[in-house]
């Protein structure tokens, strides 16, 4: 943000900022280092040469490749579940008037208030007492609760600024209801829903917390680190995976941002 | 979609010269305890331009939308040109709306905007297009088709809104307070616009507004609206010259209303009465026949001059030309008025 454009920030406030941001991202940029040093079994500082041979090692390392395609999968299918149900209710909370309306808007942003840990508990418990086994689909049920938010909260916010009577016009020349959602409705929240689905695939791919409560024996990719760390060898393997973990969450992130800085906020990026 | 409900067929419709383009019957439109429009009967005749004219929250745009379909009657029935329209879908009505805020669709350039109606039709492309180009003509923004609307100001929207509708060639177009947007030179361009327009084309047009100036200028028949109700429908002369309650007269231009008391002096009849501020003649003559008054306030409005006055307690408002030479404020005039201008109003409220 800039206040005043012409008038510089003093020398000290500078000097802060820039060891703020060097605490924040010189870590990252370490785990990049270490996925090219020679020493395997812890990481030392500096690191005693570079080599590239971990790509090769977690190419053909098949837990890896296990844990990131279980990872895509989920995060796909809740990013989908959430664009779905996330639009329904969006519109409905935004174009109607009715009771409890309100209430449930909150009920959907509770997800993203309350802990990862409380959700996770909540669902597990869930989970025992209707007797359903961990599976694939609990993780994405477990994943989908706070992907909903994020596509809603994008998706309520764009319906807000959009005129409602834009909807009673379309109808008016004489486009029925899914010729309107197709023609008028969807054209105007399709970058909302783009980056709200992107949000949703990042915090998805990333979660930790809900899915150790929901994922039983599998792994997905945090989860596979997190397990990797306890074991002393072929440490850097882990750091190669951080990197493409990065890439593949950060690059949404910044096309959401791109794509819906006009006004919108990106609601809940901060999970 | 309802296969069998009403719908609009340009082959088995019957237009008899009797047919109204919209009737309503005892329509009514309550929202909880709210009654929007109550037991209002209504008959639009084809071809005229119709002003449905009246305060914030007197029931005229839910009018508007009952005849739209974005409204069901809750009790009564609306016809359109013969033809039942309740539980008839807006998509299906021969009725085209202009809206307050345009409502244009900020995705769509301004030619694929008026092209949408025929466009979701299932009309190709070429044949949409040129009917589009020839709308714009007919608004007179030929060539603004590849702009998109947040580049147009408001009266170019507002005449692509207008182009939008048009381009459907609708049976009744409706028009919600569509120059209530538009500064005071740019309003009284499209006011004679759109009346000529719609003599040119011969559609009905049902106009809903909030400005006496408007209705009065611009339509055939106007019908008052208050609390739901029609006041009174008739010929902008019936309205102004002869208003039938207090309420019209005071709504539309303001009249001074008079109590039973002060009519009966000058008419012999006990009953309410209604003078146009322009028919009071104002004189400082002390003495006279006419009504005592004192001069209390003058309210310079260029083209004339807005008096108050004080007739023993009776509060007067008169209208003179500029220029008029007028006594001082605080001092005695004399009111004298043709007795043919005292409208004896038919009913109290």
């Amino acid at each position: 943000m800039r206040s005043d454009r012409g008038q510089r920030a003093p020398l000290g406030l500078k000097i802060a900022a820039a060891c703020g941001l060097l605490f924040l991202h010189l870590p990252i940029l370490l785990i990049f280092v270490y996925a090219f040093t020679t020493e395997e079994k812890s990481f030392v500082w500096p690191p005693p040469g570079l080599t590239t041979q971990w790509f090769a090692v977690t190419w053909n390392r098949p837990d890896v490749w296990e844990a990131l395609s279980l990872s895509v999968r989920v995060a796909a299918i809740s990013t989908a579940i959430a664009l779905v149900l996330g639009t329904l209710c969006a519109a409905a909370v935004s174009q109607t008037r009715f009771f409890g309306r309100e209430a449930i808007s909150l009920l959907v942003i509770l997800p993203i208030a309350l802990p990862g840990i409380i959700t996770g508990i909540a669902l597990r418990s869930a989970f025992a007492l209707a007797d359903i086994p961990f599976s694939f689909w609990t993780i994405v049920l477990g994943h989908a609760t706070f992907c909903v938010v994020v596509v809603y909260n994008n998706a309520v916010a764009r319906f807000r600024r959009t005129s409602g009577s834009m909807i009673e016009a379309s109808m008016d020349l004489g486009a029925d209801g899914f010729q309107t959602f197709r023609h008028v409705v969807l054209p105007n929240i399709a970058t909302a829903l783009l980056a709200g689905g992107m949000l949703a695939f990042a915090l998805s791919f990333d979660e930790v917390i809900v899915t150790t409560f929901t994922a039983g024996q599998q792994q997905t990719v945090p989860i596979w680190m997190l397990e990797e760390l306890i074991r002393p060898r072929q440490r850097p393997v882990t750091n190669v995976v951080a990197m493409v973990v990065v890439l593949v969450t950060l690059l949404p992130i910044l096309l959401a941002y791109y794509l819906t800085r006009d006004g919108d906020q990106i609601a809940g990026s901060g999970k | 979609m309802c296969a069998n409900s009403p719908s609009f067929d340009p082959a088995t419709e019957l237009t008899g010269p009797m047919t109204s383009a919209v009737s309503f019957k005892q329509v009514s439109r309550h929202f909880g305890s709210v009654r929007a429009v109550d037991a209002v009967d209504l008959d639009i005749v084809p071809g005229e331009f119709f002003a449905m004219l009246g305060p914030s929250g007197s029931g005229k745009t839910t009018c508007l939308r009952l005849i739209a379909g974005f409204e069901q009657p809750t009790a009564g029935s609306i016809s359109i040109f013969g033809e039942r329209a309740e539980g008839v879908p807006p998509y299906r009505r021969n009725v085209n709306t202009v809206f307050q805020d345009y409502a244009l669709f900020p995705h769509l350039n301004v030619l694929d905007n008026v092209a949408y109606g025929l466009m979701v039709k299932g009309v190709g492309k070429a044949e949409r297009l040129k009917a589009a180009e020839e709308a714009l003509s007919l608004v007179r923004l030929p060539g603004y088709g590849t702009r998109r609307p947040s580049q147009l100001s408001g009266g170019q929207r507002q005449r692509v809104a207008l182009a939008r509708a048009l381009v459907n060639q609708p049976k009744v177009l409706l028009l919600d307070e569509p120059l209530g947007a538009l500064d005071l030179k740019l309003r009284e361009n499209m006011q004679e616009e759109l009346k000529s327009l719609q003599k040119v084309l011969g559609i009905t047009f049902v106009f809903v507004t909030h400005d006496q100036g408007e209705a009065l200028s611009m339509a055939d028949r106007v019908a008052v609206f208050n609390d739901g109700r029609i006041m009174q429908v008739g010929s902008p002369e019936d309205i102004y010259q002869r208003p039938k309650t207090r309420f019209v007269a005071d709504f539309v231009g303001s009249s001074n209303v008079l109590p039973p008391d002060f009519v009966q002096r000058y008419s012999g009849q006990h009953r309410w009465g209604s003078l146009r501020p322009e028919s009071i003649r104002v004189s400082s003559a002390a003495s006279g026949d006419g009504v005592a008054a004192r001069l209390v306030g003058t309210n310079y409005l260029g083209a004339t001059t807005r008096l108050a006055l004080d007739a023993n307690g009776l509060m007067l408002h008169a209208v003179v030309p500029a220029g008029t030479s007028l006594p001082a404020e605080g001092e005695a005039v004399l009111l004298t008025f043709n007795r043919e201008s005292l409208h004896l109003m038919d009913e109290p409220a």
